[in-house]
């Protein structure tokens, strides 16, 4: 019996059309029509969302959270990249 | 017992028997997924049936509702098919099952949706979607099983071998069936059964397996005669109901 096991996919669901598909979690699958058989199953169960997208999880390229340091604090500390001050009209509420 | 009453009956217990076989599974699935897609299978039939018998008991007109046909009649009050009722046995036997009932059930939703019957009419609207991915699911697995590892092609070949022999009871037809045809609530059988015998013959190409040549058919199902097999099931379906007339959740 062979030991090894299935690749490992990520899984991103859709709940409405015109939202992106947000990462709901992962599942392994023997390929990409049973990873999105096994999404439907494992994360729509709840009319969670409209359309699936499966990715092997290798082909995911992340960024290395060692690095986290030099990729991410130079924008935290510096208040003139941030578009706080403006009058923001009512009536916009999502700006 | 009106002919539309007993139709509605054969329908309902089919949903009724495989959805308490398929609930079997719950936390022995293979793998997670598994187990979640065949007791989301357990859960559509399972609502089939709810649909299928509370109709039945509203056409007897005798008070009985879906719960009291589901749970309280007699072994060959029953009129599923044999197919149904046979044993889970392995992942392979399972999705073998469900494969060769799929593929009787999308045909058979898809014209009954043409029913005079409007109530029949729509029950089958709903239920063509849950059969149609339920086809899919297991005629996925029947190829990848099929067409796999030395192990799971001899599996699932063996367990074609033993269900094979009660794919003809999908199609037995009497009075029953040729009053309602007549009527135009049902469909002829003869276009169902062509259309499930192309599904069965192209995903067993791909899967690369063969059709068992002997002729050898069991039938009886729609006549309440059922395998040794009825008597555990009904035991296990029915105690709740039994030990405890009336009770509800």
């Amino acid at each position: 019996m062979s030991k090894k096991e299935w690749p490992l996919w990520e899984i991103f669901i859709r709940s409405k059309a015109g939202l992106n598909h947000k990462h709901v979690g992962s599942l392994r699958a023997a390929d990409a029509e049973m990873a999105v058989e096994n999404a439907r199953d494992v994360y729509t169960r709840r009319s969670e969302g409209i359309s699936i997208w499966a990715v092997e999880s290798k082909d995911v390229y992340a960024s290395d959270p060692t690095e986290a340091d030099s990729l991410f604090e130079p924008s935290d500390s510096k208040v003139y990249r941030h578009p706080t001050f403006y009058d923001i009209p009512d009536g916009i509420s999502h700006m | 017992m009106s002919a539309l009453f007993e139709y509605i009956i054969r329908l309902g217990d089919d949903s009724l028997i495989l959805g308490h076989r398929m609930s079997e599974w719950c936390g022995h699935g293979p793998i997670l997924e598994e187990d979640i897609a065949m007791t989301n299978i357990a859960l559509d039939l399972v609502g089939q049936a709810t649909s299928l018998l509370n109709y039945a008991g509203e056409v007897e007109g005798k008070g009985r509702d879906g719960d009291k046909l589901a749970f309280l009649r007699y072994d060959r009050e029953y009129k599923n098919t044999l197919l149904v009722e046979q044993p889970n046995g392995d992942f392979g036997t399972t999705i073998m099952r469900q494969f060769l009932f799929d593929a009787y059930r999308k045909p058979l939703f898809e014209k009954l949706q043409n029913s005079a019957d409007k109530q029949l009419s729509a029950i089958a609207e709903k239920s063509l979607k849950e059969t149609k991915y339920h086809l899919k699911h297991s005629a996925e697995w029947v190829i990848r099983l099929g067409d796999g590892t030395d192990e799971s092609h001899q599996r699932i070949q063996e367990s074609l071998n033993t269900l094979w022999r009660y794919s003809s009871d999908l199609f037995y037809t009497d009075d029953v069936d040729t009053e309602l045809l007549s009527q135009g609530i049902i469909a002829d059988i003869t276009e169902i059964r062509a259309e499930w015998e192309v599904t069965v013959k192209n995903v067993f190409e791909e899967a690369t397996l063969q059709i068992p040549t002997n002729n050898w058919k069991q039938e009886g199902g729609r006549k309440g005669m059922h395998s040794e097999n009825m008597g555990f099931i009904l035991a296990e379906l029915q105690y709740m109901q039994r030990a405890y007339p009336n009770m509800e959740w």
